[in-house]
């Protein structure tokens, strides 16, 4: 190895699932005792290049050295044998293991019949922690820690005793301003024991405080890799968003009267703060905002998931009172939520058992459900969304992603109602099904529905929003017209750097 | 995508053939053939009446287990709840000389019991494992203690064979078993109530984002399961001239076995009384089968144990 060899580096990666092109051509390399920062929006390819340089996906093309050596095939056992190291933004410890314990985990190389060494697993912890500069009990149950000190622990092990490239996946998520610093701390000190981190961030000013260089991603390309001497905040937003694409296909609508407003909603479960917005028959409201940002928490603090503390929710200029799911949906109010084979579809169940599900008493009398009733509602959004099902009778598991989404909407539409709150309702869905949505999205609205579209993905939200709601940490921090946003105001505001004047082009 | 076109064949066959009932009626009519064929007297009407009668219970406490397990919960109470619904019957048949009375008696502390389970399940949040192993323990010790252990003798004549001649008690027995399964069916099947059931336990989650009331449906399927128990209980006790205290021993595992080889996934949200019916029939058929056969009669529990192992192992292959 020659000393100026970067640990790991990725050279013209391409990886693709499907029709997605999630990577095209990324470089990126590590050096030892740098901090190396990749920033990207939602999207943008930062999780996928990170697997790939795990051995967790191998790329269609591209090739990967280490120390200056190609490594022609790498699996994530290779990689952690390599020192590659990886902390994902969920935490992976177990909650009632003690710090010792968890540290052993995956470090120590033991006999299934072996004894075990509690005095020696003890000092190895402590010796872990000593290098991560936390000074945390070995013996504590690690369920009891705080978020920042089990952070540090889920640091400490991920280094083991070998780990020379650190990867960590937005650390700071969860941490507050004093937290983040001893974080930041325990980073400095490990690079200047010659450990390569990379750090995955949304947060720029970090970004710009810890790290010594920057790669920065967008749409499954490499923009460039900076050094961080003389950046901006400003300067790394353009770079993330880049050229603004010529796909404003939204149209015209003329909304009606406002068919829901919201006002100074607050929820100290859901980390909602004094939300107040307005959406009007008619019109698309897009909500922006980064992972975390409580787009999906209002949601279900408006749908009576998460009852609001206080605040108003007003429908159609009556106050209502929602506390729970069927209030919210007798208001006019229907919520597709994300993650539909969680929340959403019933997989064992037959696409018309799903789509009735929440309007059952309208295909049924005294609870008896009329099977003719049930299959001709069932029929007509079939025939108006386009789902395309083997049959009706067919368990909702045998469409495709698309179609199922378009289940779940069914399901809602079914409910007649006011207002249609829509979250992600395009992740996991294949290139053409989302057209169709967007199409179907554009309809609703053109029909008089109030749309709320929560999304990750800004180009969605720029394309068929009539304006857009941006949030950051539970609160709104902004609406903006969406014939006259850009995809820089957007982020700009979801990131908390508005008072930034956009760069004149 | 080969297990999405199998759900798009329409013909009769192709489709009963993806149903785990389909394996159990082949497995059933294999046996029945072979007893056919080496012992004709086992068809004999004495003898399938007696094997009705003997499994009778265990068939209506499986159709209240069925609901429970669909739902994704489990009852593990329900022997001794069986055996608190008996002596409840046999005390008030004794009190008023009337066995609609005792019915009465029966099925209100069965529903009691039933929602005492489902409450806490459903309101307290407690795993139903637990509730349920819990008054399995309590029920079945509490009862020793109120009894001391003494059989319920002296029943009235009024009691015994639901006070009619005892050769109709069969054929009553057979109507009101049929109309439970039948009832049973069509709640699940047509009642928006039934397409709660499944739906609460396919997917919680979605089922309460769709206005279900969740915690109603798992608190409703337990006191369904206590009432049929105190069904049973009452149609099993007007056989006897006297009731035991310790009745209803092991039966939640017979009952529990029977729903799960009539293809009821233990996690809740599929399975049909069909299966469950077919289950108690083979589960109770093979024991004296073996004897007719010419086995010993202690192969029975052996050969259960591998009927349900290879109904659950050859679901679990399937996947």
């Amino acid at each position: 190895m020659r000393p100026r060899d970067p640990l790991l580096s990725a050279q013209g990666v391409s990886k693709s699932f499907g029709a997605i092109q999630a990577l095209n051509g990324v470089s990126l390399d590590v050096r030892a005792g740098e901090v190396h920062a990749l920033v990207g929006e939602n999207g943008a390819g930062k999780s996928t290049l990170i697997r790939v340089m795990t051995g967790e996906e191998a790329p269609d093309s591209g090739t990967l050295h280490a120390d200056g050596r190609p490594v022609p095939v790498l699996t994530p056992a290779t990689a952690h044998g390599m020192g590659i190291r990886v902390v994902h933004q969920q935490p992976s410890l177990f909650p009632d293991l003690t710090v010792a314990e968890n540290l052993a985990l995956g470090v120590e190389r033991t006999h299934p019949w072996q004894r075990i060494d509690r005095r020696a697993r003890r000092s190895r912890a402590r010796a872990l922690l000593m290098r991560v500069g936390a000074s945390i009990d070995p013996d504590r149950i690690v369920g009891s820690l705080t978020m920042p000190e089990q952070q540090l622990v889920e640091i400490a092990r991920a280094l083991g005793a070998d780990a020379r490239v650190l990867i960590l996946d937005e650390p700071t998520a969860s941490l507050t301003a004093p937290e983040v610093d001893a974080l930041f701390d325990a980073l400095r000190r490990l690079r200047r024991d010659g450990v390569g981190i990379v750090y995955i961030s949304h947060r720029l000013g970090e970004v710009l405080a810890i790290a010594d260089r920057v790669t920065i991603l967008r749409d499954g390309r490499t923009v460039g890799t900076r050094s961080i001497d003389g950046l901006s905040v400003r300067d790394l937003v353009a770079m993330m968003v880049g050229e603004l694409r010529p796909d404003h296909t939204r149209r015209e609508r003329a909304s009606g009267p406002v068919a829901l407003e919201v006002r100074n909603l607050s929820c100290a479960a859901a980390r909602i703060r004094d939300v107040s917005l307005t959406v009007s028959q008619g019109e698309v409201l897009g909500v922006a905002g980064l992972v975390g940002s409580g787009r999906t928490q209002l949601a279900e603090t408006i749908f009576g998931i998460t009852p609001a503390d206080s605040g108003e929710i007003v429908v159609k200029g009556k106050s209502v009172d929602v506390r729970s799911p069927v209030e919210a949906t007798r208001a006019g109010i229907a919520y597709v939520p994300e993650d539909r084979r969680r929340h959403g579809v019933i997989v064992d169940m037959a696409v018309t058992a799903n789509a009735t599900l929440a309007s059952l008493e309208l295909v049924s009398r005294l609870g008896l459900i009329g099977r003719t009733a049930e299959g001709d509602a069932t029929a007509r959004f079939i025939d108006a969304l386009q789902i395309k099902a083997p049959s009706p009778l067919a368990p909702a598991a045998a469409l495709s992603g698309g179609n199922q989404q378009k289940v779940a909407v069914a399901r809602w539409l079914m409910t007649r109602p006011d207002i249609l709150i829509l979250d992600e309702p395009t992740q996991g869905v294949d290139v053409r099904s989302k057209g169709e949505l967007h199409a179907l999205i554009d309809k609703l609205a053109g029909d008089g529905l109030a749309v709320v579209l929560i999304s990750s993905d800004i180009h969605e939200v720029l394309s068929i929003s009539d304006r857009i709601a941006v949030m950051r940490n539970g609160a709104i921090a902004g609406v903006l017209q969406g014939a006259e946003a850009s995809q820089h105001d957007v982020l700009a505001m979801a990131l908390g750097t508005d008072r930034i004047p956009a760069e004149p082009s | 995508m080969s297990k999405a076109l199998d759900f798009a064949q329409d013909a009769p066959l192709d489709a009963a053939r993806g149903k785990p009932e389909f394996a159990i009626a082949v497995a059933l009519a294999l046996l029945m053939g072979v007893l056919a064929s080496v012992s004709p007297a086992f068809f004999s009407p004495g003898n399938l009446r007696d094997l009705f009668v003997a499994n009778l219970p265990v068939l209506i406490v499986a159709i209240g287990a069925t609901f429970v397990i669909l739902t994704g919960e489990i009852d593990i109470s329900c022997g001794s709840m069986f055996a608190v619904c008996s002596v409840v019957a046999g005390q008030a048949a004794k009190a008023s000389d009337s066995v609609g009375v005792a019915m009465v008696a029966s099925v209100v502390v069965g529903a009691m019991l039933g929602a005492m389970n489902g409450m806490l399940v459903a309101y307290a949040g407690i795993p139903s494992i637990v509730v349920t192993l819990a008054s399995m323990v309590a029920l079945r010790d509490g009862l020793r203690w109120a009894t001391g252990g003494t059989w319920v003798t002296d029943l009235p004549m009024s009691f015994q064979w639901l006070g009619m001649p005892a050769v109709a008690y069969p054929v009553v027995a057979a109507i009101v078993a049929t109309a439970a399964l039948g009832t049973g069916a069509w709640v699940l099947r047509d009642l928006s109530a039934g397409r709660a059931v499944y739906a609460v336990g396919s997917n919680r989650s979605a089922a309460r984002l769709a206005g279900l009331r969740v915690d109603r449906v798992r608190l409703m399927v337990f006191v369904i399961a206590g009432l049929l128990t105190a069904l049973a209980a009452v149609l099993n006790s007007v056989r006897f001239t006297q009731i035991p205290s310790n009745t209803g021993l092991g039966l939640e595992m017979k009952v529990i076995a029977a729903v799960v080889v009539g293809g009821a996934a233990i996690t809740g949200g599929r399975g049909t009384l069909r299966g469950t019916a077919l289950g108690v029939l083979l589960l109770g058929i093979v024991g004296p089968a073996l004897t007719f056969v010419g086995f010993s009669p202690y192969w029975e529990r052996a050969l259960q144990g591998a009927i349900i192992l290879t109904a659950v192992g050859a679901k679990a292959w399937k996947r």
